[in-house]
């Protein structure tokens, strides 16, 4: 079993084998489980994404609160009626990022990508980079397996969990993901996809987790956003050659120690940053008041 | 590593809004379902760290609930289990603790039914992956993602060895194994994850050897 990215590379690089196919076959090893059968749970997990992503963009969601939903479809009219600054592909993958997470508030079905909160970034770039890439179905998947070798890395070094390592360890690592199966996709080689993978978790370094009134919804949506921006910035930072000064396991460890030293109030209690304005706690009076006068 | 298939990370398909918060408490219900294996009839949540501050936010008392009724982390019933749980006849109770934990994100189930009660302590790591740190006062950890048995039995030598034999003339492998008492001599508990389902005569034998006062089964 691969314990790090250092590993990982090794043996893609010895065995002449994508990362996808190291971690199918890992998976068929640890799991005695046949090929056939660990394809076909991705996907099944890539058809929910697709859905999520759909439903997001074409229906007018809302979550329960009224906090969030119908940005995603927003955005997509936007860049079906304009020309946009930032670009056609980067602003689709920004659209479906959101459009994932607006359905995960509104208590949709979803596939976590390593979690619900983060759930949008995979899924949006995946998405935005099948219309420019055209790739084969087999390939869509295996962006599924990349992206996962990553997050298992990272979820057995550090943390994938905001309450034990703020935003850094959900979106941070979703992104971190997402570049480094782009990096695969679009052509790149192991190693460039954790140069990719380390440049997208070191800007994401640090960031908290500060729900408003606790709902998965502000401000994650938006971060899932900028998470899919991010992973698409960094791949194409890898594929142009620019490698990160910190290897990859350094960066995934110093966002564990990081997470770490994050003040409790910071990982997921609800209490700081945003949740902690005045604007936050009235959200969460309106929203919790209302519900608890309900009852 | 705390973490073993590539599918807790792509992965669980779920209902929102949390992995941690929704799905993960959703399996700690499910796995003290299995555990307990009756119908229950009451629960308490006590509800420690970010748990205890954003339960209602994150609808983690309605996917504890859920998990409890029987609802796996996708179930479209899952949003509703509130009102299956009045269907049901299960009364509950949520109650926020201020005491600190090793992990944030821990719950204390106590439940019962027909006279039975249990107390089992879980942890949400994250991704929708789950722990079980504690059941009915004994420490142990258990995952929940493969098939496991648990043994009461009686601090005695010999006791481990007569299931693990047990277990081989069935040709069942164990993956993880660990035991676990609170006094020397006293009551014990053996919990053994195995790479396959275990069958009934299976377990029906285990419980009848000496000194295993109760075994029980959890499904993948």
């Amino acid at each position: 079993m691969f314990r790090n990215v250092e590993e990982l590379i090794n043996q893609c690089e010895k065995e002449q084998l994508p990362i996808s196919e190291i971690m199918i076959q890992q998976e068929m090893v640890v799991h005695d489980r046949s090929r056939e059968d660990i394809v076909a749970q991705m996907e099944k997990n890539l058809e929910v994404m697709e859905r999520a992503v759909n439903r997001g963009i074409m229906e007018q969601v809302k979550s329960v609160s009224g906090l969030t939903g119908g940005d995603g479809k927003k955005l997509n009219e936007y860049i079906q009626l304009n020309e946009t600054l930032s670009g056609h592909l980067m602003l689709d993958a920004v659209s479906k990022a959101m459009a994932t997470n607006e359905v995960n508030a509104a208590m949709g079905t979803i596939c976590a990508t390593p979690t619900a909160g983060s759930a949008g970034v995979v899924p949006g770039t995946l998405f935005a980079v099948k219309e420019k890439l055209n790739p084969t179905h087999a390939q869509m998947i295996n962006y599924l397996f990349t992206s996962g070798a990553f997050g298992f890395i990272i979820a057995n070094n550090a943390s994938i969990s905001g309450a034990a390592g703020g935003c850094q360890a959900e979106v941070g690592s979703a992104t971190g993901m997402a570049a480094a199966a782009i990096v695969e996709m679009a052509g790149g080689t192991p190693r460039q996809s954790s140069q990719a993978m380390a440049i997208a978790l070191k800007n994401m370094l640090g960031l908290v987790c500060d729900p408003v009134a606790g709902l998965v919804e502000v401000p994650c949506v938006k971060r899932n956003a900028f998470g899919a921006s991010n992973a698409l910035v960094a791949a194409d930072l890898a594929l142009a050659g620019i490698e990160s000064r910190i290897p990859c396991d350094e960066v995934i460890d110093a966002m564990y120690r990081i997470g770490e030293t994050m003040p409790s109030m910071l990982r997921e209690t609800g209490e700081g940053g945003l949740a902690a304005t005045p604007t936050g706690k009235r959200y969460k009076e309106q929203i919790f008041g209302a519900m608890a006068r309900q009852e | 590593m705390k973490y073993r298939s590539v599918f807790d990370i792509i992965g669980p398909i779920m209902v929102g809004p949390s992995s941690s918060h929704t799905a993960g408490a959703a399996r700690i219900g499910l796995v003290a379902r299995q555990l307990f294996q009756i119908e229950p009839e009451w629960a308490a949540f006590h509800l420690y760290g970010s748990f205890a501050k954003t339960y209602q936010g994150h609808g983690t008392d309605v996917a504890l609930v859920g998990g409890l009724l029987g609802f796996d982390t996708h179930d479209h019933r899952m949003t509703q289990s509130l009102d299956f749980a009045k269907e049901r006849g299960l009364t509950y109770s949520f109650h926020e603790e201020e005491a600190h934990m090793d992990h944030p994100n821990t719950v204390k189930i106590r439940l019962g039914a027909e006279g039975e009660e249990m107390e089992l302590v879980g942890i949400s790591i994250g991704g929708g992956k789950v722990e079980v740190k504690e059941l009915n006062g004994f420490e142990l950890r258990l995952s929940g993602n493969h098939p496991a048995i648990l043994v009461v039995h009686n601090d005695r030598y010999g006791a481990i060895a007569s299931v693990s034999t047990k277990l081989a003339e069935y040709e069942i492998n164990i993956g993880h194994m660990e035991v676990s008492r609170k006094e020397q001599g006293k009551e014990a508990l053996m919990v053994i994850e195995v790479d396959q389902n275990i069958s009934e005569t299976t377990l029906m034998d285990i419980a009848k050897l000496d000194n295993i006062s109760k075994v029980t089964k959890i499904h993948e």
